[in-house]
């Protein structure tokens, strides 16, 4: 499948298949996990980012299934190339109706960006200035999560974190991804 | 403040009647710098003012459909300009020369950016305001 067609799937699954909510209640649904998260630990940034990532592995883990319902992807990708793709053109758009640009990738292609050029979670967003969330706080790092948790089921093992955040006064929003390894079908540890 | 050009005092007022934003401005129209030229003294007078009209407010708000109240107090030669949002949010113009319109059109853009900023979800309401967006309304209104 070609990048333009995995282009126009994208399209077709966010206008037929997707049910749309309001934008608003989405990035205020978010802000309120977020801020509520760093009034619970106490402004333990750092932990914050891993709860985060954590729902979002859930969500992921779950999403996936949704998406090849919903996109109906029938053959799997033929390297990671392809993955970034599908991940930015159908994944993305079907879900938030963005597409984040694919750049950045390493010599063995096994590590690229995402450079999202807007998101739907930080609108309005401006950072707490207590010295500290500047700093350390990943506003959008369910996203990191919901990546991780979804190529877990399909096989795929991936480090996920943002290295630059709009919100944080960088020129953009970067997102980095690597691949680990492709997961072997296993046995379970002890099965018998 | 005769013989000095127009200035402004602008300030937000929470529900607790507490001060959230403030900030003084000189006028931008016929060539205006935007620097704020009130003298020493009336400078804390504007804050007096500003206090003593919230009692009319009170008043009025519930006589009147709109948000915008207009000029709701005056004293000697300066008037006080209030918008009240739904949330009970005062917005106030301490001026002194009346000109309903113009503050109208800078009340619907301030109300416009203070709803982003409630938007922000680190924002509480009531909470104090350090962005200086608001700036940028007066200069295209006042």
């Amino acid at each position: 499948m070609s990048s333009a067609s995995r282009a126009r799937l994208g399209e077709e699954v966010w206008k037929t298949r997707t049910d749309k909510i309001n934008a608003e209640l989405v990035t205020l649904t978010y802000g309120s996990v977020v801020a509520q998260l760093c009034k619970d630990l106490d402004g333990d940034y750092a932990e914050v980012n891993k709860q985060l990532d954590k729902m979002g592995y859930n969500i992921g883990l779950r999403l996936i299934e949704d998406f090849l319902a919903k996109s109906n992807m029938q053959q799997k990708c033929a390297n990671f190339r392809d993955t970034a793709d599908v991940i930015s053109k159908v994944g993305f758009k079907m879900f938030l109706n963005i597409t984040p640009t694919i750049a950045n990738w390493n010599s063995d292609g096994k590590q690229f960006s995402l450079l999202f050029d807007e998101n739907p979670l930080a609108d309005f967003v401006e950072l707490p200035d207590d010295g500290k969330a500047q700093a350390e706080l990943w506003y959008s790092n369910m996203l990191c999560g919901v990546i991780r948790g979804a190529l877990e089921m399909v096989q795929m093992q991936v480090d996920a974190h943002f290295v630059s955040d709009l919100l944080r006064g960088h020129d953009t929003t970067e997102m980095k991804i690597t691949l680990v390894r492709y997961i072997d079908d296993e046995l379970p540890q002890d099965d018998e | 403040m005769a013989g000095s050009s127009t200035s402004y005092y602008f300030v937000i007022i929470g529900t607790k009647d507490n001060p959230l934003y403030e900030a003084e401005f000189g006028t931008f129209k016929q060539g205006g710098d935007g620097v704020p030229k009130f003298r020493e003294e009336q400078r804390h007078m504007n804050q007096f003012i500003a206090h003593s009209s919230l009692d009319c407010i009170e008043d009025l708000q519930w006589a009147s459909k709109e948000m915008y109240l207009k000029a709701v107090d005056k004293f000697n030669n300066t008037w006080v300009s209030c918008f009240l949002t739904g949330g009970n949010i005062k917005l106030l113009l301490v001026h002194d020369a009346r000109s309903d319109e113009p503050i109208r059109q800078f009340f619907t853009d301030v109300y416009d950016m203070y709803c982003k900023t409630l938007m922000n979800p680190f924002y509480e309401v009531n909470m104090a305001i350090r962005s200086q967006i608001f700036k940028a309304a007066a200069k295209k209104y006042l």
